[in-house]
């Protein structure tokens, strides 16, 4: 049943001059399903969006959205799609309660028919109704315009980097704003350069240099990490970093915070002997105190593994 | 040489009723990396600008590389680098040239510039892009070469203000790899940031909430002394009370 898909992209290419902004990407959203496009700034996230909400065109495949072609069926997708753009676009100068009050005027509708879609939304914002939108915090600013985009009462929704700039207090309210729309029945798309907000999305894709690298559920993602891995401390982090480097199976290490990730190159070695080569080598080079423990991978690994597969671009 | 870095005591900014930055007291030790954290508006800025002598404090007061804030202005400045995610290289110049100027601004010599030039674009690995724009080349290694650059002119602390938003995580890891060079060089290093996963690297931080140091120790002490199992979860309880992490 894929026409029952909120979205379904197919080798969408876009270039910009002789740069290939998107290389073919190809992914489904589920109805209901909240969705994460997770990469770094340039990976192409924000060109994917607009072609999605019909702002820009693919040189080549194919987007559906709500069923209905972003190419040929714009006129129509306009009104039922909610879009917040990855930079704030809201009225400064107008009041918060302007600026939600002109977004309904533009679909020809009101603010009161948006009550109930709104409502988790508004009773944080309601406060500052009279506060010029230029003089909010961040973290309102980013509520205000998820109002906004969500004032039509849309069928779905696409919020590009909502969280980009916004403190740790303030993204957490926001994804919390996010789960209850989503359970709502509302499915939801949004970008993020944050490796750890992929965990609070149903499904993710992976986003560099205009390609998907993986995408499965965030937990699926850290399980299918391809070879063994290790979780190594010691006082001399810099020291430890070379030695570990220098060890002939090392397939990658690098600093996790205050914790070193080890990736051992034999797919199939036991966790108990690379652990007693690693500990004898790192002796050998002088190390002490240094910890060794077979870890899980997280999302951050796994972006790291496939990054390193891709052919450099 | 055993003086610290940086060494603030009860260092205070009003702007009229309002108290930006309250009496915060820390130091932070030769070739240190602290993390400088709190959420928006919590008064990071404004005590990071008095530390690098931009605004005067209303009490208190503070060193830094041995020099008083308030009354050696100058010489703090010169034995500082700055570099943040808004403002740091000059785009329209080249690699080359924007190490060439930066070095004339912080008055190294012809010959230091072009040894520290060789060096820098070795260890980033950029020998062969020195003649390119810096706009032309990834934003990964334009944070690098930015870092880079602040460190030029060998200061005694350098200021991060949130060097790695948004870039890719093997980016971001090889310039958390150059910060700890520094620091074992003998830089001391503060990170001024709101995410916390960066905070991780630090080994010190400090969590203002409300213009005041309301933690401060390694990532692990910080962590027990909230009893929160994670970064983000210390942050939610210290700048949330009320609400259940």
């Amino acid at each position: 049943m894929s026409a029952a898909n909120a979205v379904e992209v197919r080798g969408v290419v876009r270039r910009f001059a002789d740069d290939a902004a998107l290389q073919g990407v190809s992914f489904d959203v589920a109805p209901g399903e909240l969705y994460g496009v997770i990469g770094p700034d340039g990976s192409g996230k924000t060109t994917l969006f607009r072609i999605l909400v019909t702002l820009l065109l693919p040189d080549a495949g194919t987007a559906l959205v709500l069923g209905r072609d972003v190419v040929k069926d714009l006129w129509e997708l306009r009104t039922r799609i909610g879009y917040m753009p990855g930079r704030f676009s809201l009225y400064p100068d107008l009041s918060v309660a302007e600026n939600l009050g002109f977004f309904a005027a533009l679909f020809d509708t009101t603010v009161a028919a948006a009550q109930e879609t709104i409502a988790p939304i508004w009773v944080q914002l309601e406060q500052f109704a009279g506060r010029r939108a230029g003089a909010l915090s961040g973290g309102m600013k980013q509520k205000l315009a998820l109002c906004c985009a969500l004032v039509h009462r849309p069928e779905i929704l696409f919020l590009d980097e909502p969280t980009t700039g916004v403190d740790a207090v303030s993204r957490k309210e926001f994804w919390d704003l996010l789960g209850r729309l989503r359970d709502g029945g509302l499915p939801i798309v949004v970008s993020t350069p944050y490796m750890d907000e992929a965990s609070l999305c149903d499904r993710v894709s992976l986003m560099q240099d205009g390609r998907l690298l993986v995408t499965d559920r965030p937990a699926a993602i850290g399980r299918g990490y391809p070879r063994p891995l290790f979780g190594i401390r010691g006082p001399n982090i810099l020291g430890l970093l070379g030695a570990l480097r220098r060890f002939p199976h090392a397939a990658a290490v690098w600093p996790f915070g205050e914790t070193l990730h080890y990736t051992d190159a034999r797919r199939d070695a036991a966790p108990g002997l690379i652990t007693a080569e690693l500990a004898a080598h790192v002796e050998a080079e002088d190390l002490t105190g240094v910890s060794i423990v077979p870890i899980e991978a997280g999302i951050e690994d796994a972006f790291m593994w496939h990054m390193a597969q891709e052919p450099a671009a | 040489m055993s003086e610290p870095a940086i060494d603030a005591q009860a260092l205070t900014r009003r702007f009229g009723t309002f108290t930006a930055v309250d009496a915060i007291t820390f130091h932070v030790e030769r070739g240190e990396v602290f993390g400088f954290l709190g959420a928006n508006g919590a008064g990071k800025t404004t005590a990071m600008r008095m530390l690098i002598g931009l605004l005067k404090p209303t009490s208190g007061s503070a060193t830094v590389a041995g020099y008083d804030i308030t009354r050696q202005s100058e010489q703090v400045r010169r034995r500082i680098g700055y570099m943040s995610q808004k403002f740091s290289l000059y785009e329209d110049l080249t690699v080359q040239e924007n190490i060439t100027l930066y070095g004339g601004i912080y008055g190294v010599s012809d010959c230091d510039i072009a040894t520290r030039t060789g060096e820098i674009l070795t260890r980033i690995g950029l020998e062969n892009a020195g003649g390119e724009l810096v706009r032309e080349i990834p934003l990964g290694w334009k944070q690098q070469l930015a870092f880079c650059v602040a460190l030029l002119h060998r200061p005694a602390v350098v200021f991060l203000d949130e060097p790695t938003g948004g870039v890719d995580p093997i980016t971001r890891r090889r310039f958390w790899e150059l910060i700890y060079e520094a620091g074992a060089g003998g830089t001391s290093v503060l990170v001024t940031t709101h995410y916390l996963d960066e905070a991780e690297y630090c080994g010190r931080i400090s969590i203002m909430v409300n213009g005041a140091i309301a933690a401060m120790g390694t990532p692990a002490e910080v962590r027990r002394q909230v009893g929160a199992a994670t970064l983000d979860e210390v942050f939610l309880k210290l700048t949330r009370p009320g609400s259940a992490a």
